[in-house]
């Protein structure tokens, strides 16, 4: 920290940024480049949108800006994360950035990745309620503490950070859900609302689907949004440990 | 929704010679904690037998207990092995991996891995019953 309290941040950033334009790239490369950050604690995605006034054939995907749509999670100096809200103080605290693409994912361009497999998995665990009695003339309601049983889980954004950074993911993308999709599979398990109890745990009890995950939390440690799917992981499993035994 | 059509989209199913990923975590906790206590019984064993004979050896082999025990530990390293090595190999022999020639690769590796915990536990009940 500097005198004033603020983030001390070197004018001169370093930066090596993953490029592949398929049009023109035989294999992927890293580019260097410096840019001036005028010593402001810029965050990443700052950095990027100066850069493509640059170079406007840099890919990568943004929306919001503020953490909130998910768009532009990528790998930072070796950790998954938003660039939106990725400061350079923690993102490149000696003054030198790497950024790539989210690891795992077949790259389309530059930092933008194929999200196909992480969608496919989330569309497996059936991100929707499902509640076979009739609808009562109301809304289905819930008691506060039934809401507060989805709190830690709804508030996932679908970045992908979480599932890209597990190498059980790496290996396995086609088998093993994966932290988002099953942290989603214990939001609607958890819910209150939610009938078919039976048929999600069904469809999780082989070896892959759930089981592949070994616990090594790196999806804890790159969520954004701090949420925690091992644990969701842990409490599918002890569920589907009551249901077997 | 009706029933069973949870999980339809999965992209592709997932057998391990008829098991489920539950037995699998199930038996592998178990054979671990078996694994523990028959690792740390000899270990006290040892540490109280500094001068360890030969005799002493056989004397404690020489028990119905210690026959069962170690059969029971012989049975928790076979399946064990069996249940990470299997995992290991469909982790690291995928088509993903190693284009079509991955399934026949990663067959051979599973058979060789059988042969030998099969070896093994052949071997060790021989000794343990000699």
């Amino acid at each position: 920290m500097g005198k004033d309290g603020s983030n001390v941040v070197s004018n001169k950033l370093q930066i090596s940024i993953y490029r592949y334009r398929p049009e023109h790239d035989e294999a992927p490369w890293m580019q260097d480049l410096e840019y001036e950050t005028g010593g402001r604690d810029l965050m990443v995605l700052d950095v990027l949108e100066g850069l493509r006034e640059q170079d406007p054939s840099l890919s990568y995907r943004r929306s919001c800006r503020e953490g909130v749509c998910g768009s532009d999670g990528m790998n930072i100096s070796g950790r998954n994360n938003l660039a939106c809200i990725t400061p350079l103080s923690q993102a490149a605290p000696d003054g030198r950035l790497v950024l790539r693409p989210l690891p795992g994912l077949p790259v389309v361009r530059d930092l933008v990745v194929d999200m196909t497999m992480f969608y496919r998995q989330y569309e497996s665990i059936a991100p929707y309620l499902i509640n076979d009695s009739p609808p009562p003339a109301i809304e289905r309601l819930q008691s506060p503490e039934q809401r507060a049983q989805l709190d830690g889980l709804y508030e996932c954004i679908l970045c992908a950070c979480c599932s890209t950074s597990c190498p059980s993911f790496w290996w396995n993308p086609e088998r093993f859900v994966g932290p988002a999709g099953l942290l989603q599979a214990w939001r609607f398990l958890a819910d209150s609302r939610d009938t078919a109890d039976e048929e999600r745990l069904a469809g999780l009890e082989d070896a892959f689907s759930l089981f592949r995950c070994h616990g090594i939390q790196n999806c804890v440690a790159s969520c954004p949004k701090k949420l925690n799917p091992t644990r969701a992981i842990g409490e599918i499993r002890n569920q589907l440990i009551k249901r077997a035994v | 929704m009706g029933n069973g059509a949870v999980r339809a989209a999965r992209v592709a199913s997932a057998s391990s010679f008829g098991r489920t990923g539950v037995q699998d975590w199930l038996v592998q906790r178990l054979s671990a904690v078996v694994l523990l206590a028959y690792t740390l019984f000899l270990v006290i064993f040892f540490l109280r037998h500094p001068q360890l004979s030969y005799m002493e050896w056989r004397e404690l082999f020489a028990t119905s207990a210690m026959r069962l025990f170690s059969v029971l530990a012989l049975l928790a390293l076979a399946s064990h092995a069996w249940i990470g090595l299997w995992a290991v190999t469909t982790d690291y022999l995928t088509t993903r991996l190693l284009g079509s020639r991955a399934t026949l690769l990663r067959l051979l590796a599973q058979c060789a891995v059988l042969l030998l915990i099969f070896g093994y536990l052949g071997v060790g009940t021989l000794a343990i019953f000699r």
